[in-house]
């Protein structure tokens, strides 16, 4: 391999490393959104699949039974929030912030024995002859398998929502909550059933980032990729496809940018740190200038409580 | 319809009650000789990162395992720089405490504040540089540390690039830069540094991310001045060597680890609270490095050759003994002007303002 393609793969092997856990956060979160429900607390329930996804993985020496712990953390703390907004109607926004510092906190808590312990990771795909193809091989056969999960989870999410009829109950009731209910669905179940899903997104989203990313535990690690994936789903305008190309647009901008540092080309930090929320904004702008636009894909009721007998 | 006035004066009263215990409990400040000296410690991270706030409460630790009964130790941890560290520096103070260590750069005026309003507490500020009657300030000179793995660094690389991951442009983490780049171009002249900043003191995926950027780019010895052990662990996934910050991450890079630069606060803290013992304490100014103790090491990696130990241990032994200094003469800028003849050495002064690059190092610094 030529030492200029051998560059190419590695940039783009660390791109994939960089958007899948922004891939797998955003994407139930737009599931929970498109059902008209708005939960913040996706850091804090990241948080909590890293810490337990890794405790289980470390103990019982399984991944599969660490990544199985990591999103049933995410849909308990999905669960607390659902209760919160949906059986009690507090308010999506104060809940979700509360869910997020509430996720530190306990992440942190439960992960004072596992600092300082070191875990091998996930192991990679090793398939033969087709991961030893020069720059293909490593590109598409030589991954984890939550990198292909991703992938996967992507487009059946597409499939659902705009192919079946389930994905057409819950935009229904994403845009209209009380039609659906006059419809006899069962807008809270499925509203229920949506966040849980955002939890486990986000849950699985917190073991990519402790098991594979950087297979390791310390507080706080998700560092605020829970708001980036956040702010992915608005530049998606609630799309799936646009969802992956806007995490791998932000995870290769990170990538690039460190890469045009170290050959020393200077480019402000900084202003790459703040370019999805930058993005984000101008997409609000962009969508804001076209109603039309807003109204195809914006779940109509988001952050709205709904109450059956209202 | 008497019911309920009494009882909401009866609540009142309850409340009014509970309100002055507070009070009470509050303006306890008055220690016994026979209690135990309370030693506060206020940290900017969690005493969970492994590395900088770690590296504090392993001090704390030390204080309680030496003084038993005799001192009792409380911290803080996750301390925002700013408003909320005044209120917890406060608290801390009108809570009876001695000695209160606040150990980050960003306390230095909620320290120097609530030190003028509780004249009889001692305060330790860390990195700062405002001292009062009260208020001592201490450091370490790591930069020393980095002089040594730059040595390393220089007779072990094949590729002759060394990638650093920074954190911010301050002057501490461009001194480390520095001393790294001109130790280890003493021993590879065709050595260079390459950095990458993250800006952010912790985030291990984006460390993580560096350190492959770098190590893609042709380096094969990683170092940083970041917190998490992410970057070390990307180098022994990746088959390249570092060093670790801060704290031993061994555990984490066991063959990508060939030593650490690790910060030892124990002997300070059991020396200063010694000294509030004793009612010896005085404010100073302290910048200790590898002679006392504070800038320490954790052993050589198996794989770390014969002669390059020894190299280092020279550099150890000559800062120790003050026949070297990390900054010593001559240094060229990165145009390849001398800034600083042979023979000459830089002061602190200049070391604590530091705001450029030597020659070898790659890039511009952000400003």
């Amino acid at each position: 391999m030529s030492p200029e393609s051998n560059m190419f793969v590695m940039i783009a092997l660390t791109i994939i490393s960089a958007a899948t856990p922004l891939v797998y956060a955003a994407i139930g979160e737009l599931v929970v959104e498109k059902s008209g429900v708005l939960n913040l607390g996706v850091e804090g329930m990241m948080l909590a699949g890293a810490v337990s996804g890794f405790a289980v993985a470390h103990v019982s020496g399984s991944a599969m039974l660490g990544v199985l712990a990591g999103v049933f953390a995410g849909m308990l703390l999905a669960l607390i929030f659902a209760f919160l907004t949906l059986g009690l109607r507090a308010s999506q926004v104060a809940t979700g912030l509360a869910l997020t510092i509430f996720g530190i906190g306990l992440s942190a808590l439960m992960g004072q024995a596992l600092i300082g312990i070191a875990y091998e990771g996930i192991p990679s795909l090793n398939i033969p002859y087709l991961s030893d193809i020069p720059v293909l091989g490593p590109l598409l056969f030589q991954h984890d398998l939550l990198v292909y999960g991703s992938f996967a989870l992507v487009i059946a999410v597409s499939y659902f929502l705009k192919y079946t009829r389930a994905g057409l109950i819950v935009r229904a009731i994403g845009d209209s909550p009380e039609a659906a209910h006059a419809l006899g669905y069962p807008v809270l179940r499925v509203r229920y059933l949506a966040t849980l899903f955002g939890g486990a997104c986000a849950g699985l989203s917190g073991c990519y980032l402790s098991m594979a990313y950087a297979p390791m535990w310390v507080e706080s690690m998700s560092a605020g990729r829970g708001w980036i994936a956040l702010a992915l789903v608005v530049f998606a305008t609630w799309q799936p496809g646009r969802l992956l190309f806007g995490a791998y647009l932000f995870g290769g901008i990170t990538i690039l940018q460190l890469h045009a540092q170290a050959i020393g080309i200077n480019v402000p930090s900084q202003l790459m740190s703040m370019l999805p929320y930058v993005a984000t904004i101008i997409v609000l702008v962009l969508i804001s200038r076209d109603r039309g636009r807003i109204r195809k894909n914006a779940p109509a009721s988001i952050g709205q409580a709904f109450h059956p007998t209202k | 319809m008497f019911a309920l006035p009494i009882l909401k004066t009866a609540r009142l009263k309850k409340v009014s009650l509970a309100f002055a215990a507070v009070l009470l409990s509050l303006s306890s400040v008055s220690v016994n000789a026979a209690d135990p000296v309370k030693v506060g410690f206020v940290y900017v991270g969690p005493v969970g990162d492994h590395g900088w706030t770690y590296r504090h409460d392993i001090g704390r630790q030390a204080l309680e395992a030496k003084f038993g009964d005799k001192v009792k130790t409380t911290f803080v941890e996750s301390v925002p720089e700013g408003a909320d560290a005044e209120r917890v520096i406060r608290k801390l103070a009108s809570d009876g405490h001695d000695l209160i260590f606040t150990t980050s750069f960003g306390y230095m005026n909620p320290t120097n504040k609530v030190a003028k309003q509780f004249p009889n507490v001692k305060f330790e500020h860390a990195t700062g540089y405002k001292r009062a009657d009260n208020v001592s300030t201490y450091s370490a000179r790591f930069y020393e540390g980095r002089a040594v793995i730059g040595t390393m660094a220089g007779m072990m690389t094949k590729s002759n690039i060394a990638g650093y991951i920074a954190s911010f442009p301050i002057p501490e983490v461009v001194r480390g830069i520095n001393a790294f780049t001109i130790a280890m171009r003493k021993v590879n002249p065709d050595a260079e540094v390459r950095v990458v900043w993250v800006n952010s003191w912790y985030d291990p995926g984006k460390e993580s991310d560096a350190a492959k950027t770098l190590i893609d780019q042709g380096a094969d010895i990683i170092t940083q001045h970041t917190d998490s052990p992410a970057p070390l662990q990307a180098a022994q996934e990746r088959g390249v060597v570092g060093f670790g910050q801060a704290s031993d991450v061994a555990a984490f890079a066991p063959d990508a680890q060939l030593t650490a630069i690790i910060d030892d606060w124990n002997q300070y803290y059991i020396d200063r609270t010694q000294a509030v013992i004793d009612g010896t304490w005085e404010s100073q100014d302290v910048w200790h490095g590898i002679d006392s103790g504070m800038v320490g090491f954790a052993d050589y990696n198996a794989s770390v050759p014969d002669d390059v130990k020894a190299a280092a241990d020279v550099i150890k032994e000559g800062i120790i003994d003050g026949s070297f200094h990390p900054f010593q003469g001559p240094i060229n800028n990165q145009a390849g002007e001398e800034i600083l003849a042979e023979g000459e050495v830089l002061d602190d002064g200049v070391l604590l303002g530091m705001d450029y690059y030597v020659e070898g190092v790659q890039g511009s610094l952000p400003k």
